[in-house]
């Protein structure tokens, strides 16, 4: 009977040691619900930095007025206030997600820096670089209704890839984004909420999830 | 019963020799020191199962240097996968049957 417990334990132990070093499984839930928030609170910014443009001017009902056209200059101050809080929005949200990830990690007791948290990044990044590239392509080109459907639609794409390295919640949150992405490509002029729904409130969803299913159980 | 556990691999009896055949099953190339991370072993101990299973041709060894730092990296090879899916198996049986 001893040995067949024994048998039970070494089965248990080569499941863990299989997920354990295959799968970046540090990555905690509270960083998904601040990065939503800051996507909220930096989507909210720009809409009252320019609400008309996004909402109606850009596609105005199909009636077209000379002078809800944006000039060259203020073209240029909304492109460079977007890229400023997308900016913000990426170095606070990166920074909390390692705050919190570490600490997931060190009360979990596993590496924060191994190869498995190489190995997700960088599947999750070699989509991500190629769509931020093109996405200030589409800037360069003035498609800028363009842009947050292609930031949808790439990071969902990215998430997809860097899934096969950590947990399977990841692969979902994808998936939903790539689906919205690909939907608000239709729906141009209401891209701004799209993108808010994308990158605020499914990134809420899906942190706490993570959050509850996890980290909650750990303690 | 004797014959279920004529179906498990001496080989793999230590728990170090199952914890390194775990790792090198999902993942390609490891190096030493990730292992000895993830398994939570000494070197000596790390290196003299993996010197056994090497013997048994179950895990193959590459060493190169990442500049001067000599790195060595192991992987199971098709002999160790078979090998260890057998003793899976085998272990699996001996509890279905005495459940």
């Amino acid at each position: 009977m001893i040995t067949q417990n024994e048998h039970l334990d070494d089965l248990k132990e080569i499941r863990t040691i299989m997920e354990r070093s295959s799968r970046f499984i540090s990555l905690s839930g509270l960083t998904g619900v601040f990065a939503g928030t800051l996507a909220l609170l930096g989507a909210l910014s720009v809409y009252l930095y320019q609400q008309d443009y996004f909402l109606g001017r850009y596609f105005n009902r199909g009636i077209f007025d000379r002078s809800q056209l944006l000039s060259a200059a203020e073209f240029r101050s909304l492109v460079v206030f977007l890229l400023l809080v997308a900016f913000i929005v990426l170095v606070l949200a990166l920074g909390f997600g390692i705050l919190f990830t570490t600490r997931n990690a060190r009360r979990k007791g596993l590496p924060i820096w191994d190869s498995t948290a190489k190995r997700m990044l960088i599947n999750l990044f070699i989509p991500l670089v190629a769509g931020g590239i093109f996405c200030l392509a589409l800037l360069y080109h003035h498609h800028i209704y363009l842009v947050a459907p292609a930031t949808l639609v790439f990071y969902g794409l990215a998430l997809i890839n860097a899934s096969k390295y950590t947990l399977n919640e990841i692969r979902y949150l994808g998936i939903t984004e790539v689906i919205l992405g690909l939907i608000s490509i239709f729906f141009a002029g209401y891209s701004l909420i799209f993108w808010a729904v994308g990158f605020g409130i499914l990134h809420i969803v899906y942190g706490t999830t993570m959050y509850w299913k996890n980290e909650r159980v750990n303690r | 019963m004797k014959e279920l556990i004529g179906n498990l691999n001496k080989n793999f009896e230590s728990r170090v020799r199952l914890g390194i055949m775990s790792v090198l099953m999902v993942n390609d190339w490891v190096d030493f020191s990730s292992l000895k991370e993830t398994l939570n072993v000494t070197d000596g101990n790390l290196a003299s199962h993996m010197k056994a299973l090497e013997g048994e041709g179950y895990v193959e060894v590459k060493k190169q240097f990442l500049g001067r730092k000599p790195n060595t990296t192991y992987r199971a090879t098709l002999e160790g996968r078979k090998a260890f899916e057998e003793h899976l198996a085998a272990l699996e049986s001996i509890i279905s049957s005495n459940k």
